[in-house]
């Protein structure tokens, strides 16, 4: 015998189990549940995830792109296959509302200034449009150089590069404490190559946000 | 110098310490609510959310959250989210991730913890669990229908 709380609570409930015995074991009249949707959505690299279903003792792995599982509202489940844009229009406002993944960019820059090159200068409308899409940005702004010219110069050269890029995205009204810049002088070069040889692929800055 | 900068970025990405806060609110539009022991508040850019928040759009809301392991989720209209659980080890990356989506739409892109462990992150529905491998995906839950007759 359970103890006597139990079996109080038993009694209690006796009328709410007998009616959902009713209302469950049959085929008619149907059992109503929330109908629900999952789905697994390929990301913005193209690469397709999974996701495992269980319902009911049953494990669905989804990992096809636009591959979904549907509880009906008879509480039966099926597999599915959504097109883009039937998911576009069932979450259009709710994928709107996802936050910016954590990012990096690249900008290059002339040699031996603090001027960026035309082709990055044509981006950088880009990157500010990318940056400003998010609300409270985490921005960390490194700067390099090349490794002609000596340590000290290129020291100070990679900080003016991104203390302009600061000052550019200060000037764009992202707040000044959520920014950090820093400069790296020829410690990082993303081509390596020998000491004082121009690369315009090492005369650079890395704006990261999250 | 150098070294001050460094620590400054460093700290700038590395988890925030403060055990509770685990994740911030990025996006919000209409009505946004987050309860919390109870209490019901409106929900703004740049507030913290916390394990046990239950998180409340109206019909005109929208939200989106980042947390602590870099994984992002939002919400639709209608929607009633529960964190049931979570937990985050920045060393380690091992974490658990519990939600229940009992109404409305979710969109998700799982994170650090998922990387390290598939299906760290579990989502329950009134009548599933869904455990997350990666990376992106959508859940939706209607209003119950009216039985048939």
């Amino acid at each position: 015998m359970p103890p006597r709380a139990d079996r109080l609570a038993l009694l209690a409930a006796a009328p709410l189990i007998a009616a959902s015995l009713l209302s469950g074991c049959a085929d008619t009249p149907k059992r109503s549940v929330a109908p629900e949707l999952f789905v697994v959505v390929p990301g913005s690299d193209g690469h397709v995830g999974s996701i495992v279903v269980e319902n009911a003792g049953q494990k669905r792995v989804l990992d096809k792109p636009y591959g979904a599982a549907r509880v009906r509202a008879d509480g039966g489940t099926e597999a599915a296959t959504l097109s883009e844009s039937e998911v576009r229009a069932a979450f259009g406002p709710t994928l709107a509302a996802l936050p910016g993944k954590p990012a990096s960019f690249l900008l290059y820059f002339l040699e031996g200034k603090d001027e960026l090159t035309p082709e990055s200068k044509a981006e950088l409308e880009k990157v500010f449009s990318e940056l400003k899409r998010r609300p409270l940005p985490d921005i960390v702004v490194i700067g390099h150089t090349d490794s002609v010219g000596s340590t000290a110069f290129n020291d100070r050269l990679s900080l003016a590069r991104a203390e302009r890029m600061r000052v550019s995205l200060i000037a764009l009204g992202i707040p000044a404490s959520r920014i950090q810049a820093a400069g790296r002088g020829e410690r990082e070069l993303l081509v390596p190559t020998d000491d004082n040889v121009a690369e315009p692929r090492n005369r650079r800055v890395e704006i990261s946000v999250r | 110098m150098r070294v001050t900068v460094l620590l400054v970025a460093a700290a700038l990405f590395a988890t925030p310490a403060i055990a509770q806060d685990i994740g911030l609110i990025k996006v919000s539009s209409g009505n946004v609510q987050i309860e919390r022991g109870g209490a019901k508040a409106k929900a703004q850019v740049g507030d913290v959310v916390r394990a046990n928040d239950v998180l409340h759009t109206g019909a005109d809301g929208a939200a989106g959250i980042t947390f602590t392991d870099n994984s992002l989720m939002s919400f639709g209209p209608n929607t009633v989210f529960a964190i049931d659980k979570y937990a985050f080890d920045s060393t380690t990356h091992a974490g658990q991730f519990d939600g229940t989506l009992r109404q409305g739409r979710l969109a998700g892109v799982s994170g650090k913890m998922v990387k390290q462990a598939p299906e760290s992150m579990k989502i329950r529905t009134p009548s599933s669990v869904m455990g997350v491998r990666g990376t992106e995906f959508v859940v939706q839950v209607d209003e119950p229908v009216a039985p048939a007759r």
